[in-house]
């Protein structure tokens, strides 16, 4: 098992699919059971297409995280696009999905364990997710 | 990558791998509403056994090929919806309200077949 961090450039609607395709290829090397593999698969292929949808290119940045006790696998989502004016907002359910397209984070929280959010408008957003391993 | 769709009788199955980026998806949206058109079809079924993600995008492209279906007077009806996927799409929020799902391929055309009424 390597604790290398893996980069996948994010600029197309192509590389939405590579990206939750190494994100559970990582989950499962880390041991996450299919289940959890399949959680953090969907909150990668959300965050990559939020990055698509808004800032069309940015990069997601996959780790392997060591906890007390527990190991876990990091997922941040990186671009330079215009960021998020209200981040209160962006955050509520049902803002921009309700199913339709991106920006899905109320959702992606749900799916990982720890969630953190930074945005600067015009100078793009972070989002770092972690999920550890039951 | 292509989505392969089969036709039996008066139903279109189509069925989803795993991989399938935005622009696949438009493209089995076109390709499937055409179809439907061309074999005069009354009943698509699409197969996601395969599909290993089903993200917002996914999601809400299955709702509108449904639709879209619907206005053409046929059915749809999504099969093998994995219980890992199920449970994502719900943490998600993410819903296919007013679409038929059912179990596999077989507890589908049995679905339609008892609609419709008729036999393969």
């Amino acid at each position: 098992m390597s604790a290398g961090e893996i980069r996948v450039a994010i600029n197309s609607d192509q590389d939405i699919v590579s990206a939750r395709q190494r994100g559970r290829q990582m989950a499962t090397e880390i041991g996450f059971s299919t289940g959890d593999a399949t959680l953090i698969a969907t909150a990668i292929s959300e965050l990559a297409r939020n990055i698509v949808s808004y800032a069309v290119k940015g990069q997601i940045t996959l780790k392997m995280v060591n906890g007390l006790n527990r190991q876990g696998i990091s997922v941040i989502a990186t671009d330079d696009g215009p960021g998020i004016p209200d981040i209160r907002q962006a955050m509520r359910d049902g803002f921009s999905t309700s199913g339709s397209l991106g920006l899905g984070l109320p959702g992606v929280r749900r799916l990982m364990d720890e969630f953190e959010i930074t945005s600067q408008p015009g100078r793009g957003t972070i989002v770092a997710v972690k999920k550890w391993r039951q | 990558m292509e989505v392969p769709i089969l036709k039996q009788g008066a139903v279109l199955i189509a069925t989803f791998q795993a991989a399938l980026s935005d622009a696949d998806l438009n493209q089995l949206r076109m390709g499937l509403v055409q179809q439907v058109v061309r074999f005069r079809s009354r009943a698509v079924i699409v197969d996601v056994t395969a599909m290993d993600v089903m993200d917002s995008f996914a999601s809400r492209t299955l709702r509108e090929i449904a639709h879209m279906i619907r206005l053409r007077g046929a059915e749809t009806v999504i099969v093998g919806i994995q219980p890992e996927v199920a449970f994502a799409m719900v943490q998600l929020g993410l819903t296919l309200e007013g679409v038929a799902t059912a179990l596999d391929l077989e507890e589908g055309l049995a679905y339609l077949n008892e609609k419709f009424k008729t036999t393969n």
